[in-house]
């Protein structure tokens, strides 16, 4: 029932797990044109299920920005989304360079980004910040040389 | 009125039920079901989409008749910006308000004056402060009815300010009252709607509990009888009195003028609905609360592009470039520090919980999961033989209880083939049990 254009639910695996909903998706690494693909599918998917206006746009919001990292640094990833009574959360896997000081990398503005990156808008090193600001929970698990996972939780209110 | 009032209506006999309105529908507010287009009245925001591209000419906005202006005693005809683009012939603002006057009218009310003060207002509001950024224009009701529906975060974003017709329309009640001492019901207030949002926005009002227009004409009914009474006032120039708006109220017309007239550099304009879509997507996103002003047209081009109009969008909006280079910057302006209440919202926009599965938060979820279930089982070519938009639609039609999967005619190819092919087997059976017997 799309308010939103769908823009491609390519990658996308939906597993009927217990008592809520799982999505799949596999976010491509050298795409800019598509990053933000998954958190808008996962924002209808959240609208159409009668979630709280703000929740919706809180999780998104932050999902985006993961997304987006995940484009940018780490040439892609999976991002599994979980859907209950309770809460949603995104798990986002990639195999970047990961994160040698998450501290640093938590403050608005420290970017890593490379000048080609910026120039295409990204890369304002708000992306982090943002994602801890529009979740209740953010947990950063990072592994330099081997990658990043990063889980982001709202809870229905 | 009810609260799911829509002009779009359809004529069944016209209809040939293919699916071209169900496609562009930005709503999928359309269905084709008994081989007729159907609307579900809780998601059509009346932007007209489907009035423009059916090829059969079966969609159409339920407008009010001219004749219906005689049961009044005094008559005010409210002309849009988007008109002054619709003629060829026309050097000035002043011939065709005299030729709206030799329809029959007593008086004329620019629609683009009304603009000028809603501009005023909205510079002062910025200015001020308070507002969330970016300020959203209301002027379109087309995509207020999508904000309702489909982003009710953004409604904070939202100018809490009459658009340009309505206040119109109580200025020149007002002004006719005054002028004639006759009653407001004598007074008849007749709007040229340019599409059939603005016609909704008559009969069911937002942000006011009851619109001063009392009857909304289209440009396409009065457009012949208008270009006469045009023709006819260029030979023989009748006294008329002067235009009341400058350029900033006729740029209303096309996209890009509201938003020109805030005086900010922070602005963005967008039209046609699935950029107006894609834009409040970056704004419920938090992409965009750099901006001061965003101003969003159903239609492309601006109200010039509404589907009651004549003219082809882009060659009036040029037309209205032309006219406006002769006219003041502004006609109209606020006097006084505050903003009258008139301009103002008296009633508030609420959101329409009209794409929801369920109103049980846990009921919604065991849907969801139906639905995923039986999208995977669908082909996914959305060629929309069922009658919905798309594979995903039927999957949610199928459980929200509006369509079966027989609707879908590959599944139901599927069916047809393994009953043949078991209906072969059967003969292969007793074909090779006789050869046996023999």
């Amino acid at each position: 029932m799309g308010c939103c254009i769908r823009r491609g639910w390519t990658g996308v695996v939906c597993n009927m797990s217990e008592n809520g909903l799982h999505y799949r998706f596999i976010v491509p690494g050298d795409d800019f044109a598509r990053a933000g693909t998954a958190s808008g599918a996962v924002k209808k998917t959240l609208k159409q299920l009668g979630i709280a206006p703000e929740t919706v746009r809180k999780f998104s919001i932050s999902l985006y920005e993961g997304e987006i990292n995940m484009v940018i640094h780490a040439g892609g990833g999976e991002i599994d989304v979980y859907i209950d009574d309770e809460q949603v959360s995104a798990v986002l896997v990639d195999h970047g360079p990961g994160i040698p000081d998450v501290g640093l990398a938590m403050q608005e503005g420290w970017s890593t980004a490379s000048e080609q990156v910026r120039g295409l808008g990204f890369g304002a090193g708000m992306g982090l910040p943002n994602m801890k600001k529009y979740s209740d929970e953010l947990e950063i698990d990072s592994v330099v040389g081997t990658g990043t996972t990063v889980t982001i939780t709202v809870r229905l209110a | 009125m009810s609260e799911y009032f829509h002009s779009v209506t359809l004529d069944k006999d016209a209809c040939r039920g293919c699916i071209t309105c169900v496609k562009r529908c930005p709503t999928e507010a359309i269905r084709v079901r008994n081989g007729k287009a159907q609307i579900i009245r809780e998601r059509c925001i009346d932007c007209g989409e489907c009035i423009r591209v059916c090829p059969h000419h079966a969609k159409h906005a339920m407008t009010d008749p001219l004749s219906g202006t005689e049961s009044f005693a005094y008559k005010v005809v409210l002309p849009p910006p988007s008109l002054f683009g619709q003629y060829k012939r026309q050097e000035d603002l002043e011939l065709i308000r005299s030729a709206l006057r030799g329809l029959g009218f007593d008086a004329v009310y620019e629609v683009a004056a009304a603009a000028e003060l809603v501009s005023d207002a909205t510079r002062r509001l910025i200015e001020k402060g308070g507002l969330k950024k970016p300020v959203i224009s209301s002027a379109c009701p087309a995509v207020l009815r999508l904000i309702r529906i489909c982003f009710p975060n953004l409604l904070e974003n939202v100018l809490p300010l009459s658009a340009p017709m309505e206040l119109a329309a109580r200025l020149a009640r007002q002004e006719a009252m005054w002028e004639t001492g006759l009653p407001a019901e004598k007074i008849g207030i007749v709007f040229l709607a340019p599409c059939p949002a603005k016609v909704t926005a008559v009969r069911n009002p937002m942000g006011t509990v009851k619109s001063e227009v009392d009857l909304a004409v289209s440009v396409g009914e009065i457009y012949p009888a208008l270009l006469a009474a045009m023709n006819k006032c260029a030979e023989s120039y009748p006294e008329t009195d002067s235009a009341q708006s400058g350029r900033t109220g006729l740029s209303w017309g096309n996209s890009g003028g509201e938003a020109g007239a805030t005086f900010t550099v922070r602005y963005l304009a967008a039209d046609g609905i699935e950029n107006v879509i894609n834009v409040l997507e970056e704004i419920e996103g938090d992409r965009l609360s750099d901006q001061d002003f965003v101003e969003l047209s159903a239609c492309p081009a601006g109200c010039v592009g509404g589907v009651l109009n004549i003219e082809n969008p882009y060659v009036a909006a040029t037309r209205i470039k032309q006219l406006r280079s002769y006219r003041p910057v502004s006609c109209n302006n606020i006097a006084g520090e505050e903003i009258p209440e008139l301009l103002c919202w008296d009633a508030a926009v609420e959101p329409v919980a009209a794409m929801r599965l369920d109103p049980v938060p846990g009921q919604s979820l065991g849907m969801m999961r139906r639905i995923e279930e039986i999208w995977s089982r669908l082909y996914g070519l959305d060629c929309g033989s069922c009658g919905a938009p798309s594979c995903r639609a039927l999957a949610e039609d199928i459980v929200l209880g509006y369509s079966t999967e027989d609707a879908c005619i590959y599944l139901l190819k599927d069916k047809v083939d393994a009953v043949r092919s078991s209906m072969l087997s059967l003969r292969i059976d007793s074909r090779e049990k006789s050869a046996e017997k023999g």
